[in-house]
């Protein structure tokens, strides 16, 4: 068998490596410090107090207070916790959610439960480039809406939506309504990649997760604006401030913290390298590959994102192309990749099946260096043409 | 032995690296095209079938086969694995080629990628079909001919 050559990591939209710092931060909570932030003794007060800074780590990076900040287990669960937890609190007041066609399935799918259980939901269309048209938003409010759930950049093609803009409309609603309508976003993409100030974006509720920005899997948290009406999904002990019952993560929470004080740290720096590699990576594809085409917002993109469509190549097998040269990337969302369905959000683009099956997603990461950038530009051309020399559609032979 | 995509055997990924029979055939006897971009398969199997006496039988045989493949990693190696085992086959012979019978010529495949082995099955079937199709229409037109004359005379 050929040795793998390379090892070239292009999908940190699926998952990030752990921070090495983080790591570093972790291992005494994962041996000497195993105590139970809920005893009295020392063993318990020396993690409650590293819990807490973690949390006011977390909390720092997004503009938040410390006690705003719910510690989960995931993304998922962040996003779960704010649509059934508002939903569940507000019953009362209305019924009514409004999303985006394109949010990720750990709020899609919750919308959908949802509305077997007695909500209605509102699914806003996107324009070519994946983005939302905020008087839509203004338009889809009515007297029963309590929440409007909105992804800051989408996973897929990286769209980063007009959230300030949205945060404003609701804002002014609100100012003319007895029942607030709370704002929530899905920023499991966005923060660490970009700026993220919970009250530049006026969101009420905020989902970010562990292993997206160089943390741990399995932690994950919620942000939750003060005065917020909220139920907890668990019934237990009085953990995460009555919200999240369950002994806490204590490694996972430290974990988080930490890669949220690194991001805090180097973001900025971060994020321009990103920006020049991504952007390396689709002028080389643009120059040597012909019939591309980039899917998503030219320039409302997250930095290190890019979705390509290569005319009549099958994702999956470009996937597979590059994988046997040690290159990984993903087509569509990881979670959905072995079900037969293209990306519904590259379908709510606008863009046929045809075109859908042939995209593929790069996500450039810290690690990345230009000389990987560099050898991928240089392997991807020859494989793309080969793979459209096996074609049946597209272009004539 | 397990590769590190183990998702996949060594011969599948070889089929998909080096595809045998990829294109057309000049003037084919049977083209088979099935799947649809909403599925995100699409195969184009081409056949060319030849008459040849066996044992003082006349046999239709597949003399050549060749394909296109729009499709994830699996779809083009099994479509390329038809494409080896139908040569040299009598119709009826190549008929019996199951989905199966592909999948297991290249080790296995995941359960989630058997759907692309029924796609390659299908080409086959209806490439056959059509060379079918095809000759019943000539034998038909050759009989119109031949009946055509006899009014005349």
């Amino acid at each position: 068998m050929r040795p793998i050559l390379k090892r070239i990591y292009l999908d940190h939209n699926a998952t990030t490596p752990l921070h090495p710092l983080v790591l570093k931060a972790m291992l005494p909570y994962l041996e000497r410090d195993f105590g139970n932030p809920s005893s009295l003794h020392r063993f318990g007060r020396k993690v409650r107090a590293s819990m807490d800074e973690a949390r006011e780590k977390v909390a720092s990076l997004i503009g938040a207070k410390s006690e705003e900040i719910i510690f989960t287990s995931s993304g998922t669960e962040s996003n779960n916790l704010a649509l059934k937890g508002i939903v569940e609190a507000n019953r009362k007041r209305g019924n009514h959610i409004i999303t985006s066609s394109i949010e990720h399935p750990a709020v899609l799918n919750v919308c959908k439960y949802l509305s077997q259980h007695g909500c209605r939901v509102t699914y806003l269309p996107v324009d070519r480039y994946g983005l939302i048209n905020s008087e839509d938003v203004r338009k889809a409010i009515t007297k029963k809406t309590i929440l409007v759930s909105i992804m800051h950049a989408n996973n897929e093609m990286g769209t980063i939506q007009p959230l300030r803009e949205i945060g404003r409309i609701i804002k002014e609603a609100n100012s003319k309504r007895p029942n607030r309508v709370y704002f929530h976003t899905d920023a499991v993409q966005s923060v660490e990649k970009i700026k993220v100030n919970v009250n530049k974006l006026k969101v009420d509720l905020l989902s970010l997760s562990g292993h997206k920005l160089y943390g741990p899997k399995g932690i994950g948290a919620l942000y939750i604006r003060k005065g917020v009406r909220i139920s907890s999904l668990l019934q237990g002990g009085e953990h995460e401030y009555n919200l999240r019952a369950g002994t806490e993560n204590i490694p996972g929470i430290i974990g988080l913290g930490k890669a949220c004080k690194i991001a805090s740290r180097e973001r900025i720096k971060e994020e321009k390298k990103l920006l020049k590699l991504s952007e390396r990576l689709y002028q080389g594809i643009r120059e040597k590959i012909p019939d591309i085409r980039l899917n998503g917002h030219p320039k409302k993109r997250l930095p290190g994102t890019l979705n390509i469509s290569f005319e009549s190549v099958e994702g999956e097998a470009l996937l597979l192309a590059l994988d046997l040269e040690g290159i990984a990337v993903s087509i569509g969302s990881a979670c959905t990749s072995g079900s037969p369905e293209p990306s519904h959000v590259l379908l709510a683009l606008g863009l046929s099946y045809e075109e859908a099956y042939t995209s593929l997603r790069f996500s450039l990461g810290r690690e990345n260096t230009k000389e990987e950038i560099n050898y991928v530009i240089q392997i991807l051309p020859s494989i793309v043409k080969r793979i459209r020399g096996i074609s049946a559609i597209g272009r004539k032979k | 032995m397990v590769d590190y995509w183990s998702l996949y055997s060594k011969k599948v990924i070889d089929h998909f690296q080096y595809p045998r029979n990829v294109g057309e055939i000049k003037n084919p006897s049977g083209v088979g095209r099935v799947g649809s971009p909403v599925c995100g398969d699409i195969m184009e199997l081409q056949i060319k079938v030849e008459k040849k006496r066996i044992k003082g039988k006349t046999e239709k045989i597949i003399t050549d086969a060749k394909f296109r493949t729009f499709g994830c990693g699996a779809a083009i190696a099994t479509s390329s694995m038809i494409t080896e085992m139908v040569k040299g086959k009598k119709i009826n012979e190549a008929l019996k080629i199951s989905n199966k019978a592909v999948a297991e010529a290249l080790d296995g495949l995941p359960a989630i990628k058997m759907h692309c082995s029924a796609l390659a099955e299908d080409a086959l079937k209806a490439a056959i079909d059509d060379y079918l199709r095809r000759e019943s229409s000539r034998t038909k037109k050759n009989a119109n001919y031949h009946e055509q004359r006899r009014t005349n005379e």
